[in-house]
């Protein structure tokens, strides 16, 4: 079974007057089919207001389709009675670090999750230092989340969603508001849980060196899916790419241009070593 | 600046203070507060501050750190020390120029008024220093739970506070950015009258209270995606148990009210050594 299944999923959000009245809607997801495949890294990319966050808010079912149907590990999101365990299923961390931190230690924001879920206190216990310690944040455990740095905050909110064990992690642009240190730890971290515990991870980011290891990279415009494929397909289409907006790592950009000037260089480089090897075999 | 404010903060260290049971902690506080107000003689704050000072020293909290936390107080402190000063009438006078009279009571009043603000501070600053806000609030939940059945919600209310309190230090850092970035913007808010400056203020809250928006309706989201549905349900990372120290320190505070209670019942006023 699929880890996450959409058909022709639409959303519209309500457009409202300075009143608050309804004055039209703005169509956000506009017919998507996605597939996910359990245990899988999926990537999805898109220009500002594309429609990404709208998307990943309903693998969590904080947002219910207005139109068709998104199942998370063959649950329908829009029925009441799944609403929970949909949302144990699929964790979600988001953008802002500070805004998804509960708790004022840190070992209370990462048992925040599954005290909601009844999980009895020892198990509770020992979920928190298994989920801390997969992140890299043990030592951290009593420290109050304000005095993190901001890869360390995410890293925190990782751990709070790896607690209540799902099967499948969001990542909403978690590395957009921090240095490229802080951005290097929060994806090690996430290719550590991918490792250790198997999860499907869906990772919705602006960096292209973020994507370059997804299994499936899903390109999206105007509420629309518009490309689909392997990092390698999808950043061996550069000019398509530029059509949406978006950019593609700058290795790949280089071959690309060096192949347009003639050397004879293969499509989608994706790594440095790549295209070194590539560049030495040409000699 | 407004970085210093440490009142509802917690000061992470390990200590018996610590270690107590957030209700005791409570609870006690709460006796404390009130001691203070049962009685009105030198020997009785000798042993308040015997008791707070014990308290401090065992909390490992640094005695500076508590003094930053009574830096907010200190103008309604000067305020009610004058004025205490100027309109106590009764005993000997002892300064007499032109319209300003102080006399023995006055002095007395404003003294041990500002001795009674300053330990009120940091009788709770102890409490909120040694306990983390989600423990307050299970300890304030528990205590609370019996007005449940009266239909106040206790859990929900619990809840608002300590994230109230979580988000305290990081609204003072926003507020802290925001007046900098007015004032890069030229904004002055130090000359003026009072009027003048408290529109000055006006450019500061407006974008407060979006982001204090945005916040919220970010962290509800957060807490709905990690399955928040309330408090029914729910279990405790850190359930509340009584333990042997907990009792202990029951007992300790009781010998101190009643100490105090007959200190001032019975210990004449004028124990006002000068
Ligand atoms: N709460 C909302 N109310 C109304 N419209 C919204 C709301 N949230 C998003 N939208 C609209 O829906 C569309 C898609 O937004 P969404 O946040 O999903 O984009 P995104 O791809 O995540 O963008 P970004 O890269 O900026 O995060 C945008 O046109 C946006 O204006
Ligand atoms: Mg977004």
């Amino acid at each position: 079974m699929e880890m996450i299944h959409s058909e022709k999923l639409v959303y519209e959000y309500d457009k409202r007057d300075e009143e608050g009245n309804v004055i039209g809607t703005n169509r956000a997801i506009d017919g998507v089919d996605i597939d996910v495949a359990p245990g899988s890294f999926v990537a999805v990319l898109g220009h500002n207001g594309s429609g990404k966050s709208t998307l990943a808010k309903h693998m969590n079912a904080i947002l219910v389709p207005t139109g068709g149907t998104i199942w998370v590990d063959g649950k329908d999101t829009k029925d009441p009675a799944e609403l929970w365990n949909v949302r144990q299923t699929a964790g979600m961390v988001f953008q802002n670090p500070d805004n998804q931190i509960i708790g004022t230690v840190v070992e209370e924001d990462v048992g925040f999750g599954p005290e909601n879920l009844g999980v009895p206190t020892d198990e509770i216990w020992k979920r928190v230092e298994d989920s801390l310690r997969s992140v890299g944040m043990l030592e951290y455990r009593k420290a109050s989340p304000n005095k993190l740095s901001g890869g360390q905050k995410q890293r925190v909110a990782i751990a709070g969603v790896i607690a209540m064990e799902p099967k499948c992690i969001v990542l909403d642009e978690p590395t957009a508001m921090l240095d490229p240190n802080g951005r290097r730890e929060v994806i090690q971290a996430v290719e550590k849980l991918r490792e250790e515990k198997n999860v499907t991870v869906i990772l919705i980011t602006h960096y292209m060196e973020e994507v370059i290891d997804a299994d499936q990279v899903f390109v999206m415009d105007d509420g629309h899916i518009v490309m689909h494929g392997t990092p390698r397909e999808i950043f061996s289409r550069v000019d398509e790419l530029k059509v949406y907006r978006m950019d593609v790592p700058q290795v790949t950009m280089l071959a690309e241009e060096l192949r347009k000037r003639g050397l004879d260089l293969p499509r989608g480089i994706l790594r440095r070593e790549e295209l070194v090897e590539a560049l030495c075999r040409l000699r | 600046m407004i970085r210093d404010i440490t009142i509802g903060q917690y000061y992470p260290a390990e200590s018996p203070i610590h270690r107590l049971d957030p209700r005791v902690k409570i609870v006690c506080t709460l006796l404390f507060l009130i001691s203070l107000f049962i009685q009105n003689s030198l020997l009785g704050y000798v042993i308040a501050t015997l008791f707070l000072g014990c308290v401090i020293h065992f909390s490992k909290v640094p005695v500076k750190y508590i003094a930053k936390g009574l830096k907010p107080i200190v103008i309604l402190l000067l305020f009610t020390v004058v004025m205490n000063l100027l309109l106590t009438r009764g005993g000997e006078t002892l300064v007499h120029f032109g319209i300003i009279t102080i006399t023995e009571n006055g002095l007395r009043t404003s003294v041990f008024m500002a001795i009674r603000l300053i330990y009120l501070v940091a009788g709770s600053s102890i409490m909120t220093f040694t306990t983390t806000p989600n423990g307050l609030t299970d300890g304030l939940e528990k205590l609370l739970h019996p007005l449940n059945r009266l239909n106040v919600p206790v859990h929900e209310v619990a809840m608002i506070m300590s994230i109230a309190l979580r988000f305290i230090p990081i609204l003072l850092e926003e507020t802290d950015k925001i007046m900098k970035a007015q004032m890069a913007r030229g904004a002055d808010f130090e000359s003026g009258n009072i009027i003048q400056r408290a529109k000055a203020m006006i450019p500061i809250l407006v974008p407060l209270f979006i982001s204090a928006f945005r916040r919220a309706n970010d962290l509800a989201m957060a807490m709905e995606a990690r399955c928040y549905h309330g408090g029914e349900g729910r279990t405790k990372m850190k359930p509340l148990r009584y333990k042997g120290r907990d009792k202990m320190a029951y007992i300790f505070t009781l010998i101190y009210i009643v100490v105090i209670f007959m200190v001032g019942r019975f210990v004449p006023f004028k124990l006002w050594v000068f």
